[in-house]
Order: structure tokens, then sequence, then C-alpha cells
């Protein structure tokens, strides 16, 4: 039978060929891997150059803290995205949350229970996103969509639609101090990220949400309880911007049902696609929303610093998203997708 | 070709449809070679031919969806015609009816018949010429709806009456049926009979493309066959006989390639019992035993049923009815992580679709299936098994890649079916029930897979290739709509015993003999 020989002697060229793929291949994931950093390094070069005190230790710290919140909710977002879903409810359940935490917090001798009531709060939201768009089967954007409006509803009724305050927020070291030099919420956030990818790229789970968004059809049919994954993403997105209420509310001591969060969500998103993770699921890595959500804080920071209206940021800050879409789009073009 | 009107109802002088020497290529595959094939007037011409023979490659070229390879002809009423898209088959009065249905089901009857070429009065839609002209169409076909109804709220049956109407209404002469009777029931087809000779009567040529015997018997002036993208021949109605028509759609060399050594299934253990299996509307009342070590084929025409019927085993769709036993315990089967744990995994025929995972690597892959079982306490996966799985089962399958952290994206058809096989057999699997495993893939890879599948305890192979499964298969199973029609066992084993069930051939010689 001639077969053997066939086999490998069309085996040659197509393994020669898969060698440069491999090279492309492992070029591409260095590519994806670091993604926006030669970028956020630019820009951070950049504000450098137009301002001296840009690079100082002092506003460093500022700029970790302000991207802490947003690294926090672009870490569940990353979840969540990985999967193919959206979740646009993430801010406001961080004002849902804030507000709990600090209603709590004013239990007499019990104001701790002010950081398990967020958490709280925020899982059980996304808990309730997840069973609507995991077990009803309904599309992530229209769930969350409904969620970002009812959400806000319930934080602004929380309240009696006021602020809250409590100067004396026994978590308020969470927003205010540091460890070890570091601030709390910048230890938060970095923590975060690092149990986002222990998760994802360490454990069964993570494999599976990978899986799930590279093709949900398939997934099923290997076995892959999908419900369940997509039940976690959302649960975890949903705790994750509980999380993020408790840090805004020690950092504040104080929350506003109808002021806090808005827009978060959008941050969270543009911080996941900056950082190179597909829409459409199955790509993209924890690191990618890290340098996203930084490169975000370092624009807001920067353009500030060197004097830029606030109108601009905006102008400026939605540009730079579309220019990271494109290069997304890109990307992809280039990978084994097409 | 078989010259002249044969038969009583065509007319003399020259066919309606001509066409000659048609043959159309893609790039590496011949779909069509010098195929000739004419209707006349008044005749009712059955196309038949087995899953890929080229009969529907014809009708996209005769309807303009796809350009013939030059050299070939289409004359109508005798005279060259270019048909070089849908406008161009409509202005010479083609229509084609295809077996999904193509009308917008939240519109009306009038509206969908007049789609894409709505009368207007004053800039506005015209709705009443719109119902006023259908209505005297739709009367002559003696439907039960009106003008106004919603399509979506026709049956299946209607909803072809529907497509008719627009097809008269467009003054057709030539009318294209693809399996016209897929989703009717039998009164429906008695009445869709009904109404296709009535068009026949008032003079139009119709194409029948069928696969089932006996409604060719009943309904064709003249049969021509297609195999393997060729003209096989035109057989007139005295000349009809299943025996002949069976030979004639598989008429090929039967392949040495797939001969093995078969073994005697009488003495082996009981490995699967299904039994009575059913999703409640289509697939009815399956029951089948699989002994270990034991090839079972699964044989059919497309939509017969069979992937419907594994996947009711696998859990990937819901059944209705049935049970299943595996190695004497009975199982329950709700998705498919059980039917896995339980020891059945299932090979689907959509590789890419609904197999692997293209932006994963080779190790995922091949690992997914059991990275819970390695992982250490069931939640952190352990790279030393991946990687000692995904090695072994590259060498064990021969899985031509570069390494294994190589998208399964970038590699062959055949490399990735093997590495979703090694998926599937890295769980350990009792039962495998593969669905069209060697398609798309080389022919070298398609004995490695059959070699690997042996490996297997018990094997039931889906395929509509007749060679492979005459060639793999200790028995043969042939479905037929939804149902298990019959069993060829290995020595009654024969392309013809195989396709005279799965088109319900034996049937139509009972036909035959009563219209004779």
């Amino acid at each position: 039978m001639s077969v053997p020989e066939t086999s490998s002697a069309a085996a040659g060229p197509a393994i020669v060929k898969q060698h440069d793929d491999a090279r492309k291949q492992a070029l591409r994931s260095v590519i994806q891997a670091i993604g926006m950093l030669p970028v956020l390094i630019l820009i951070c070069i950049g504000f450098e150059l137009l301002n001296g005190r840009f690079m100082s230790w002092g506003n460093v710290s500022v700029v970790a803290q302000q991207a802490a919140i947003n690294i926090v909710l672009g870490a569940g977002m990353t979840f969540v995205i990985l999967t193919g879903g959206i979740d646009l409810s993430v801010g406001s359940i961080l004002a849902a949350a804030a507000m709990v935490a600090v209603i709590a917090s004013k239990i007499p001798g019990w104001g701790m229970l002010g950081i398990l009531g967020g958490l709280l709060t925020g899982l059980v939201f996304g808990g309730a996103n997840g069973s609507l768009i995991a077990l009803l089967r309904l599309p992530s954007f229209i769930v969350t969509l409904g969620s970002l409006t009812a959400v806000r509803g319930i934080a602004r009724l929380l309240g009696a639609d006021s602020t809250v305050f409590n100067p004396d927020l026994p978590f308020a070291f969470i927003g205010n101090a540091t460890l070890l030099g570091i601030p709390w919420l910048v230890v938060i956030a970095v923590a975060v990220v690092l149990i986002s990818w222990f998760i994802l790229r360490r454990t069964v789970l993570g494999m599976r949400i990978y899986a799930v968004g590279g093709n949900p059809d398939a997934a099923r049919l290997s076995g892959i309880r999908v419900w369940q994954v997509l039940l976690f993403v959302y649960s975890a997105s949903g705790f994750l911007a509980g999380l993020g209420g408790v840090m805004s509310a020690a950092r504040l001591y104080a929350a506003n049902g109808l002021q806090l969060g808005q827009g978060y969500e959008l941050d969270a998103i543009a911080a996941v696609i900056l950082g190179g993770t597909s829409f459409v699921g199955g790509i993209g890595s924890i690191w990618g929303t890290l340098v996203g959500a930084l490169i975000i804080a370092v624009l807001s920071n920067g353009l500030t610093l060197v004097g830029v209206s606030d109108i601009w940021q905006f102008i400026v800050k939605g540009l730079v998203i579309i220019g990271a879409v494109t290069l997304d789009r890109y990307r992809l073009s280039g990978s084994a997708r097409t | 070709m078989a010259g002249g009107a044969s038969t009583g109802s065509a007319e003399s002088g020259p066919p309606v449809l001509e066409m000659r020497r048609i043959a159309k290529s893609f790039p590496g595959v011949r779909a069509l070679s010098d195929v000739s094939f004419s209707a006349y007037r008044g005749e009712i011409h059955a196309l038949m031919g087995e899953n890929g023979a080229g009969k529907s490659t014809l009708m996209k070229v005769l309807s303009g969806a796809y350009q013939a390879d030059p050299g070939g002809e289409i004359r109508i009423d005798g005279n060259p015609v270019t048909i070089d898209g849908p406008h161009a088959a409509r202005r010479h009065g083609i229509a084609i009816i295809y077996q999904e249905l193509a009308l917008a089901p939240n519109l009306t009857v009038a509206e969908n018949i007049f789609l894409g070429r709505e009368p207007v009065a004053a800039g506005l839609l015209d709705r009443a010429r719109m119902e006023a002209e259908c209505r005297p169409v739709l009367e002559r076909l003696g439907v039960t709806f009106t003008p106004r109804t919603v399509v979506g709220t026709l049956s299946a049956a209607e909803q072809q009456e529907v497509e008719i109407a627009r097809a008269l209404m467009m003054r057709s002469r030539i009318l294209v049926m693809d399996e016209p009777t897929t989703s009717l029931s039998s009164r429906e087809t008695d009445r869709l009979f009904d109404l296709v000779r009535q068009l026949r009567a008032d003079g139009l040529a119709i194409i029948y493309i069928s696969h089932r015997m006996n409604e060719v018997y009943e309904l064709s002036d003249r049969v021509s066959v297609l195999r393997d993208g060729a003209y096989v021949g035109t057989l007139t109605r005295d000349e009809l006989s299943a025996e002949r028509l069976v030979r004639m759609m598989v008429g090929r060399e039967l392949s040495s390639f797939y001969t093995k050594a078969h073994q005697d299934p009488g003495e082996r253990r009981l490995a699967l019992s299904v039994r009575d299996i059913g999703d409640g509307h289509f697939v009815r009342d399956c029951s089948f035993d699989l002994h270990e070590g034991e090839v079972l084929g699964m044989a059919g025409l497309v939509g017969a049923g069979r992937t419907a019927l594994a996947r009711l085993i696998y859990g990937a769709d819901r059944r209705s009815s049935g049970r299943i036993v595996l190695d004497g315990r009975p199982i329950e089967i709700h998705e498919p992580q059980d039917a896995i744990e339980a020891g059945i995994v299932y090979l689907t025929e959509d590789r890419k679709r609904l197999g692997v995972f293209l932006d994963m690597s080779v190790r995922d892959n091949i690992n997914l299936d059991v990275i819970e079982r390695d992982a250490v306490a069931r939640t952190v996966l352990s790279f030393p098994a991946a990687r000692a799985r995904a090695a072994q089962a590259m060498r064990a399958l021969g899985i031509r890649a570069a390494n294994e952290n190589i998208n399964v994206g970038s590699l062959s058809g055949g490399n990735q079916q093997k590495v979703l096989l090694s998926r599937l057999l890295e769980t350990k699997p009792r039962v495998l029930l593969l669905d069209e495993p060697t398609r798309g893939v080389d022919i070298g890879a398609k004995s490695e897979i059959y070699r690997l599948a042996k490996r297997g305890v018990g094997v039931v192979v889906i395929s509509s290739e007749l060679p492979e499964i005459l060639g793999i298969a200790d028995r043969v199973l042939v479905m037929r709509d939804g149902m298990i029609a019959g069993e060829v066992l290995r020595g009654d084993m024969s392309q013809e015993a195989i396709m005279a069930i799965a088109t319900g051939g034996g049937r139509a010689e009972e036909t035959a003999g009563s219209i004779a």
C-alpha cells in the first residue's frame, strides 16, 4: 500500500509550514501578552516629557489608586468577555454594594460587617445576572442592561435617594492606609489580578472559560456544563463589583446611590478591550486588562496634569479605545480563527 | 442521452429545457462532468443519485447560483441561453422549490408571492391588487388559506403550496422540486402529488429530485441518474425497476481499502443496548444492540435520522422515550457529561463548529475532557499530566503538528480530526459513536482513524460512504425517516442491499408490480 509513503511525503512541507506557523504563533502570543504595554510606556514617557512631575513616586501612587477600582471591575469583566458575554451592570452593582457597606458599617460594634455586606450584595446581583443568562439562556447584553437600570434604582432606594456618610468608617484603612508603604487599594487590585490569573490559567474552571468562549457548542458537546461556567463568570463579575463598592466606600467614607459608579462599566469594558481580549470570547488575558486599566488611568491623570480640559479628556479617551479595537481586529485577522 | 419524447404525456417538438455537456469544477473537486439533461413540456422528470452525486450542483447551475465551466450549453425552447444569476433564471421561466423553504414567515401569503416585485400604486404598496392577482392562482391550487394568511401560521405542506403559487405567478415553465416530501405526512404527500400531476397536465416541465423510490415510481415519466458527478443514464417509465435504479445509483467499484478480518459477533459480550429511543417527533422506536469489539455501521440517506439518533443516545438532544443499558446496567443520560462519565462518547460530523477548539492548543484540545480527572483536587490543572497525554496521543495517532502548543486551527483537517478523536479516546470510553469520522480526511488518515476506532470497545460508525461502511462494519443498520428500517448482516452486505432499504426500494418493488 502506498499510503504511508504519500502521507509522509506530504508531511514534509506541511510540517515546515507548521514550524513557520508555530514561530508566528509564538510571536503573536508574545505580542498579545505584552499587547498594549509599549503603548502604556510611550504614553508615560510622553507625559513625563510634558510634565516633569508625572513619574514622581507620589503621582505614580495616585495613578495606581485611581486605577485600582477599574482593575478590579476589569478583572470581572475579563471573565465575562472571555465567555463571549458582557456585563453592563457593574457600575450599578458597585453603587448598591457601597451603599450596603456604608449602611452596615454603622451597626455599633459590628461595623466591619460592612465589608461582608458589600461583597455579598455584589455576589447576589451577579448571581441573579448569571442565573438569567445561564439557566434561562437570555442574552447577556439585555439581562445586564436591565440590571444596570434596576440595580441603580435599588441603590438609590437603599439610602432613600440621599448620600450616606460614616466619618468613623471602621474599614476606612482600605481606602486610605498603606501596607508596607503600598496603598491598600493597590494591594487589593494586585491580589485580584493574581487570583484571576490563577483561576484562568491554572484551574479546570479557567480552561473551561476559554473553551466556552472559543466554541460554546463544542464545549457543551464535550461535556462541559456551560451553565455552570456562565453562572460563575457573572457571579465573579458581580462579586468583584461588590469589592469595588467596598473600596469606593472606604475611600470616600460615604456612598451615593445616584452618582457612584456611573459609567464605570464602560471604563471596565474599555480596559478589557484595550488589553486585547477578543470581544467574541476565547482569547485574552488578565495581564492585558491590567495594562488597559493602567492606560485609562494614566490618560486621565496625565491629561489633567498637563492641563487638558475634562471635555477633551473624554474625546481623547474615546479615540484611544476605538484605536485599540481597530488594532484588535487587525490582530484577530492574523490568527487561526480565519 | 436517452433520445426523444418517450412517454404519453410529453409533447413532441424540442424539449423546453436542454442542458448539454454541463461540467462544474471547484478547486480540487470535479462536481459535475459532461452531464446532459432534458425536460419536455408536460413531463415529470425525476433526478436521482446518492448523496453527493451532483444533483444539487446541476440544479444550482440551472438556477444561476453556480456558473457551469465553459463548454456546456443550456437551451430553452431550442435557443441557447446564458443563466448568470437568479434573475436570469426567473426570466427564462425557471423556478426552484428548495427543501428549506425560502419564505418570510412574518409576511402574508400575498406579500410572499410578490416579494421583490410588489405592485405599486401612487408610490404605495398596492395590497388590493396583490391579493386580487394571486387569488385565482390559489383557487386553481385548491388551497384552504387566503392571500392574507400569515405564512408562519401555515403547515409545511401549505407553505410549499405558497411556493408553488409563487412559481405559477411568475409564469414559470420549468419547476424544480428538491425533495419536496421530506417534511410532509402521507396525506399531504398524496395531495402534493395530485397538484404536481395537475401542473404536468397544464404543460409545465417538472424536475423532481427525490431519494424515495416509491415516489419516483408513482410520479415520473422519466428518471435520470447521476453518480459521482457524471450522467449514468435515463430510464423511461416502462424501463423502470428498483433493481436497475439502485444498480445505476451505486454501481462503483467496491474499494478493497477498508477490508479487514471480521470476527464472529455471536459469542461476544453485549456492550450497549438501546431500546425504543425517540425524540417525540422525528426519531422513533430505535432499538439496537452493540457488542464488545464490534463495529456497527449505520447507513441511510442524509436526513434519515442517524445523527439525530446518535445525539439522543449521547444526551446532546432531549430524549422523549427509550432506555439505554451499558454493560448490563441501565444508565441515565440527560446531558453529554452523563454519557462521557458512563463511557459513551460521540464524535461529531461537524468538526469545526461542534468539535475542536480552533484557538486552543493541541495539548489543551486533547486534554479537555480529562482535565478534571487529572487535576489536583479536581481543581488545579496538572501540566505534567497534560503534557504526557498530549505527547502520547500525538505519537499514537501520528498527529502531525510542530509542537503541542500550536493552535489546532493551523492543523490540516485530517490532523484536527485525529486531535478530536484522541480527545475522546483519552476518556477511555466503552462505546464510540462516530459520525462521519472520515469526512474531509485524506485516505491515509482514513485508514488510521478506523484502525484507532477499532481499539474502542464497541463502535457505531455513521457514514454516507457505502464502500467505507462495507469495508469496516461487522453489521449494518439502515435508517430511513427516523426509524431503523432494516439490518444487513455481514454475509448479505452489498451496496445494493443497503440502498434498497435506505430508499424504501423494497416497498417500491411492490408498487412497481402493481403498476405493471
